[in-house]
């Protein structure tokens, strides 16, 4: 088991020094170079450039400066943004648990609607309510989630009025953050009417988002479960005369879930996707508006760290569903 | 593909490969509404000079923003309404169906033929050749594909152009890993090792004795790939990183309206649903065709 572990943290260190590789290429890659992008429009006497470039260590080998870079990630130290003068790493920080928050409702929400619904289209297959399943994940796989995401506010926040259009919580309310979760730091500040207005603007942002990984996991969820109830255990459990509810529950979902599972864990990445559309347009204060907005005002240093915080994120992740599989599932572990 | 290259064969014979695979794609029935979907969609994109009702990028500045033509304020002169500087949004959106298949078409042609060079190099010659590829390939797949989208744009800048060598990046990795796996699976066979034999070169190797037996995967996977390439076009361009104003791009069309959608919900509505159903078409047809092409994956 420990064998297993270790040969897969180690099989991720090439696909880090890639993502470095990347990212540093970044800078290197962009027209021009730092120092232009930081004296903008107004131009540079040579003499200070060369100072500059000396200064940001642009002037060594690039390999000296790719080792350099890399010493200075693993210190936690990403730059400086060239908008807010701020530390990359700390910005990404403050801005990281409203991503994390809408990422995990919007994954509860697609587990929560998804795995019932294909779980139901698996078992009353080519009925009505299978046609139903399947034809509803099919459209939202085929989704543009930031045109879902208008609509949802067009009909629920502009048409009934039930939702508020967007942020994070309205702005009457003013909670200390202390943990950077608004569920939490509004409980904790124990006014009911925040943690209120911070679930309702939860709400349409996380069924914008989720919609994608919802269909993933009812098809996902339909085809694991239709093949297991085809298994011959599941033949014997129905000729003991357990009840249906019983085969299925215990005998069937119990085995489909293993599949689902890693599904579900290989969402993440498509969930930090999506953030950047979702938040974009519910003008949620996350990492994905942030780098939305990096982007857009060619702040390279806040591109640069993070898409490696991002990708970093990503493979971690899929890393500890790569090695939950394993735990699951022996044969993974030995193959 | 070797198949679509045979004639169909006349009623009363044994059906052909060609008649054989259009049988076992037509019993699906939500393959066959991709494909009709898929042909209409191509035909607006040919004729859409003859087709839409007006130029895409003509001003009507005494109608601008006016309903669908269902709607009591609208006129049957603008079906589906105009946008906020008076342009037909019918025939914006013909107009974006050109655009959306040539981003198909023009990202998914320069992934696929680099990932099959790429991945019949990798497959073919194994070692280190192999290691290096595949591991950059997995650099790109450990990004999520709107993200890698955006870092190349990025470097490249923002534009229609940049963003189709930006999907063509997001996209490559899969056709790489497919080419490369069938090249192993097929390497080892027989017909492979009778060719080498007969004097065959590498390159008539690769392409011409190995390639064609790993077609059905690509193909599968090319026309899934249209559907995400139209997705993530739409996306940048949502964003304002892909095609500018004022070229008809159904993402773009979206974006700019935006500050319009509660005076005029139609200027966001249509131009969505466009891309939802052309990405839903193709969808539609990728499953069809893997489950006609590859029967092993058939549930």
């Amino acid at each position: 088991m420990l064998a297993f572990l270790l040969r897969r943290i180690v099989l991720i260190v090439p696909t880090f020094i890639g993502v470095t590789l990347l990212a540093f290429a970044l800078i290197h890659l962009i027209p021009g170079d730092p120092v232009e992008n930081i004296s903008g429009e107004r131009g540079m006497d040579p003499a200070r450039r060369e100072r500059l470039l000396h200064e940001f260590g642009l002037d060594k080998p690039l390999p000296v400066q790719y080792i350099e870079y890399v010493g200075q990630v693993l210190r936690g130290n990403l730059g400086t943004s060239l908008t807010t003068h701020e530390d990359v790493s700390t910005e990404f920080l403050t801005l990281f648990p409203a991503t994390i928050e809408l990422a995990f409702f919007a994954l509860l929400f697609s587990v929560i609607v998804g795995l019932p619904a294909g779980i139901v289209a698996a078992i009353k297959r080519n009925t009505v309510a299978d046609y139903a399943v399947m034809g509803v994940s099919l459209t939202g796989y085929s989704m543009p989630i930031f045109w879902w995401a208008l609509l949802l506010i067009l009909f629920f926040s502009v048409y009934l009025g039930w939702t508020p259009v967007s942020g994070r919580i309205s702005v009457e309310y003013d909670v200390p953050a202390t943990t950077g979760f608004m569920l939490i730091d509004t409980l904790r500040s124990g006014d009911f009417g925040a943690f209120r207005s911070a679930l309702s603007h939860l709400i349409l942002p996380s069924i914008a988002l989720g919609t994608i990984p919802l269909a993933v996991i009812a098809r996902m969820t339909r085809s694991s479960m239709l093949e297991v109830l085809r298994e011959d255990y599941v033949r014997t459990a129905r000729a003991k005369g357990l009840p249906r509810w019983q085969v299925i529950v215990v005998h069937a979902l119990r085995n489909a879930l293993i599949p689902v599972i890693t599904v579900i864990g290989l969402q993440v990445g498509l969930l930090l996707s999506g953030a950047i559309l979702t938040e974009t347009i519910f003008s949620w204060p996350g990492v994905g508006n942030w780098l939305i907005h990096g982007v857009q005002s060619r702040d390279y240093p806040v591109v640069q760290g993070g898409i490696l915080l991002v990708a970093t994120i990503v493979i971690t992740v899929n890393l500890i569903v790569d090695m939950l599989y394993g735990v699951i599932n022996p044969r993974i572990r030995h193959a | 593909m070797p198949e679509l290259a045979t004639p169909a064969v006349g009623t009363g014979a044994p059906p052909g490969r060609l008649g054989e695979f259009w049988r076992s794609y037509a019993q699906s029935r939500g393959a066959l509404i991709g494909l009709a979907l898929v042909v209409l969609l191509v035909l607006l994109a040919l004729f859409a000079d003859i087709v839409s009702p007006h130029p895409p990028n003509e001003q009507y500045r005494e109608f601008t923003l006016t309903p669908p033509a269902w709607d009591p304020g609208g006129t049957s002169q603008f079906l589906l309404g105009t946008d906020p500087v008076g342009r037909d949004i019918l025939s914006r959106l013909i107009h974006g169906t050109r655009l959306s298949l040539l981003i198909g078409v023009i990202s998914v042609a320069i992934s696929l033929g680099l990932g099959i060079v790429l991945g019949l190099v990798a497959g073919f010659f194994r070692g280190l050749t192999e290691t290096i590829i595949m591991r950059v390939m997995d650099v790109m797949l450990a990004l999520p594909s709107l993200l890698l989208a955006i870092a190349v744009v990025a470097i490249l800048g923002p534009g229609l152009i940049n963003a189709m060598y930006a999907i063509a990046i997001v996209l490559l990795p899969h056709y790489v890993r497919l080419t490369r796996a069938a090249v192993i699976a097929e390497a080892g066979r027989e017909y492979v090792t009778s060719s080498r034999i007969a004097g065959a070169g590498v390159l008539r190797l690769m392409f011409n004795t190995i390639l064609p037996n790993c077609a059905a995967p690509l193909i599968v996977q090319a026309t899934l790939g249209f559907s995400n390439a139209i997705l993530d076009a739409a996306a940048l361009g949502f964003l304002g990183l892909g095609a500018q104003p004022p070229t008809p791009e159904w993402g773009s069309m979206l974006s700019s309206a935006l500050e319009f959608i509660q005076r005029a919900p139609w200027v966001v509505t249509f131009p969505g649903l466009a891309i939802l159903i052309t990405v839903l078409a193709f969808n539609l047809m990728g499953d069809g065709l893997r489950d006609a092409l590859d029967p092993r994956l058939k549930r």
